[in-house]
């Protein structure tokens, strides 16, 4: 893998290259946001940058978000796992029952506990008895479908509410707020002025009406939990960048071999991550069943978890690169969610994507991706001036879309870690 | 030379029936934790084993399972790991489908043209996994798993947007056109058995016979075995992939014949489903040898046959899932374990024959 692995900074423009990584980053945001406000305004798609939409994807996002770091934490060890959706329908489940029986924190609680220790057993299975991860993440999906169906029937089947598939309804909530001044939330019992909400009517400007529906929909209508799953993204860099723990943990993901010889306990650190990834895979199950409605229902996952895998992947194994992912992919649902009409606008911000793409590849001299880019950029644009509406099947299917396309296209940029996936055995390298 | 050989095979025999054997005990506490009898649920469920109509539905059940088995275990000869059976047989469902009520021709000439185009079919979309590892070095288990999820998007579309009509008779079900008689696959048993169990079968055979009896299946389990040495020899990694992963797919596209081509007749949504990720667990516990194979297709089909019959004695059906998962993880556990013992094993036996012959060479010296 490694070898192939050439510099993309090598041909790029001197300019670009002189900026710092912070940056870049902002320009990219800020260029992605520009795209999307001109979008708006040339297809009158109000809704694409709305605080609703914003907002609305936040929420469809953290999941996938959640997911997206569980793959993260296991590979970042060494181990793959192919088990977050089925940890996911163990949290969805272990949400569902908590709630209805103690409450609506306690559902999550119960999901983290119960997450933690299907972690455990995948990392059991492909720590201790050496089980081809795949495999191992199989079998945990399998034994989560059933369990959780066989479990219903047992638990819910006949309660109030509940049913063969369906737990009763979650108790309590989890306390919705806005931020003081920035979405008028209030400070004690006085509202604060919804400053943003007035920049965001200003729909005939460019550009500011959709930064402050993006601030605004991050700003408003939050849940905790949500804020919590959010908060975990730096909390992840700084575990796994900024610690000693962090850098063991990536070691053993790199290169177990290596830090064996330093002393490192692989084995431990294996299991720990595992019941982490465990922990946030079945967190994103509960947040489902809990926050996002308030039962679990059979089959509530819908594949996330494996959303969530192609956001570990899309975003480089890198937590803002997931947390960027989970965004990008929850962003066409929320839109589907909200307003259905706004969704063919859509196919045009692929098309400005895709010609800025064919820009920058004409800069690098690929001139047959440039020009496949840019016919393709073309079908876009004559598909939104034919069809009235984008089939669900099509945005449901994007996030593995866009994942196979990075994967074949840009790999020469993603960074896996090294050892991802690879039969380990403490000691067999002496 | 041929002992070792029986000693192995009895040895794998042993470790898959101890993998189903731990299966069952913890499905036991599983049921006795959640107040449920065992004892009755397993005598229930065995106690089916007799009826001739539960076997016939046992193999009925096993026919699409040693296909999909056969797909992945072609894979698993190659160190690749195909987990796109899904959907690729759910894209060789929906072409076949429709171009095979499109057509029409003489009974058994149709039949072979649905076989042929649901290999083709499938072999396509498995071929992109292939194309995208061998050309771009994507690994399969992820491309397959999002391939997958594509082609579960663009069949529900196609069928949704183009080839779905009204059935006249249930105006339920919605189904593409149906296929015309000659394209049907004769029933062994009426409405309980399939005349598709031969054609597994005989994919089985020819699966073991191209594995094992040819040169291609030489140099597939070498590459599988260690790339380097096939390399050595002569063999192109690369090309033997995308082959490998062009028939997998093409035995994937036949998963479904039997529900499409011999029980429903149509295209439906939820046709044939799952039954593309059951044959991992198949093809796991037949450690990918046909004979396995159809062993464990067999037994797989009996739980998915006789676990309704628990239903009537208040035990929910779903615990033959968890079996199935437990069966999944304790075989591959097991076969670990084993392995392990029999390398100690032979160790030991190495030593002590250097032991030996040491200890004799020291006294004739001395």
């Amino acid at each position: 893998m490694s070898a192939t692995l050439t510099s993309p900074e090598a041909t790029t423009p001197g300019y670009w290259k002189s900026l710092s990584a912070s940056r870049r980053t902002m320009i990219i945001w800020l260029g992605g946001l520009l795209v999307l406000s001109i979008v708006r305004i040339i297809t009158d798609a109000d809704d694409i940058t709305s605080s609703g939409t914003i907002s609305s994807t936040l929420r469809v996002a953290t999941p996938i978000l959640l997911a997206g770091l569980a793959g993260l934490w296991a590979e970042r060890a060494g181990i793959v796992n192919i088990g977050i959706e089925g940890m996911m329908i163990v949290g969805t489940w272990c949400g569902g029952y908590g709630a209805w029986k103690y409450g609506s924190w306690a559902g999550i609680a119960l999901a983290i506990i119960a997450g933690c220790l299907v972690g455990l057993l995948h990392a059991l299975a492909t720590v201790r008895f050496n089980v081809d991860h795949v495999v191992s993440g199989i079998a945990i999906n399998t034994l989560a479908a059933g369990a959780t169906e066989y479990l219903s029937i047992i638990f819910f089947k006949g309660k109030p509410g509940g049913g063969e598939s369906q737990s009763p309804t979650g108790k309590g909530g989890y306390g919705e707020f806005d931020m003081p001044f920035l979405s008028g939330g209030p400070i004690g019992s006085w509202d604060t002025p919804d400053i943003l909400s007035w920049f965001e009517k200003k729909k005939d400007w460019p550009l500011v009406p959709d930064l402050a529906g993006l601030i605004r929909g991050l700003t408003s209508d939050l849940y905790i939990p949500t804020v919590v799953a959010v908060a975990i993204v730096p909390l992840s860099v700084w575990i796994l960048w900024k610690t000693r723990f962090g850098l063991r943990l990536r070691s053993s993901g790199e290169s177990p071999q290596a830090g064996e010889s330093l002393g490192v306990n692989i084995v431990r650190l294996r299991y720990q991550a595992m019941a982490v990834s465990g922990a946030l895979a079945s967190f994103a199950g509960a947040y489902l069943s809990c926050v996002f409605t308030s039962t679990y229902r059979q089959g509530q996952t819908g594949g996330q978890g494996f959303i969530g895998l192609a956001t570990t992947i899309f975003g480089n194994w890198q937590p803002w690169g997931v947390f960027r992912g989970a965004l990008l992919f929850g962003f066409p649902s929320a839109l589907k969610f909200r307003a259905e009409k706004n969704v063919p606008a859509l196919l045009v911000v692929f098309a400005v994507g895709l010609a800025i793409l064919a820009v920058y590849m004409v800069s690098r001299k690929r001139n047959v991706i440039a020009t496949s880019a840019l016919a393709a950029a073309v079908c876009l644009v004559i598909a939104y001036n034919i069809i009235d509406d984008v089939p669900s099947e099509f945005v449901a299917a994007t996030p593995y879309i866009v994942t196979v396309v990075v994967l074949a296209g840009a790999r020469q940029k993603l960074r896996p870690p090294a050892s991802a996936g690879q039969p380990y055995r403490p000691g067999d390298s002496h | 030379m041929k002992s070792a050989r029986l000693q192995r095979a009895a040895v794998t025999a042993v470790s898959s029936l101890l993998a189903v054997g731990v299966a069952l005990v913890i499905s036991a506490i599983i049921l006795l934790v959640t107040g449920k009898d065992p004892v009755k649920a397993f005598s229930t469920l065995f106690g089916a084993a007799g009826e001739p109509k539960v076997l016939q539905g046992m193999a009925n059940r096993a026919t699409p399972l040693m296909i999909s088995a056969a797909a992945v275990a072609i894979g698993f000869k190659m160190n690749l790991f195909n987990i796109g059976v899904e959907g690729q047989m759910r894209v060789a469902l929906l072409t076949t489908a429709v171009l095979g009520a499109a057509v029409e021709l003489p009974p058994v000439l149709h039949v072979t043209f649905l076989f042929i185009v649901a290999m083709a079919s499938g072999a396509i979309w498995s071929g992109i996994a292939g194309w995208l590892k061998v050309k771009r070095g994507v690994n399969e288990v992820i491309s397959t798993i999002m391939l997958n999820f594509i082609a579960l998007a663009l069949v529900a579309w196609a069928f949704d947007d183009f080839f779905r009509v009204e059935s006249s008779t249930q105006s339920l079900l919605v189904k593409t056109k149906d296929l015309p008689k000659s394209a049907w696959m004769p029933d062994i048993v009426d409405r309980r058995l399939n005349g598709m169990l031969f054609i597994a079968i005989l994919v089985l055979i020819v699966f073991w016979v191209l594995i094992w009896k040819t040169k291609f299946g030489f140099r597939l389990r070498s590459s599988g075995g260690n790339a380097g040495a096939a390399r050595a020899t002569g063999v192109n990694p690369k090309k033997m992939i995308f082959i490998s992963m062009l028939i997998s797919g093409a035995l994937a596209g036949l998963v479904g014949m039997r529900a499409l081509m011999g029980d429903v007749h149509a295209y439906q949504n939820n046709l044939a489903e799952q039954q593309g990720f059951n044959g991992i667990a198949v093809a796991l516990l037949g450690r990918n040898h046909p004979l396995g194979i159809f062993f464990s297709a067999m037994l797989f089909g009996f739980l998915g046959e006789a676990s309704g019959r628990l239903q009537l004695e208040d035990i929910p059906k779903e615990i033959s899932t968890i079996m199935t998962g437990i069966i999944v993880l304790a075989v591959v556990i097991i076969n670990e374990a084993v392995k392990r013992w029999d390398d100690r094993r032979i160790q030991r036996k190495a030593a002590a024959d250097l032991d030996a012959a040491k200890s004799a060479n020291e006294a004739v010296t001395a």
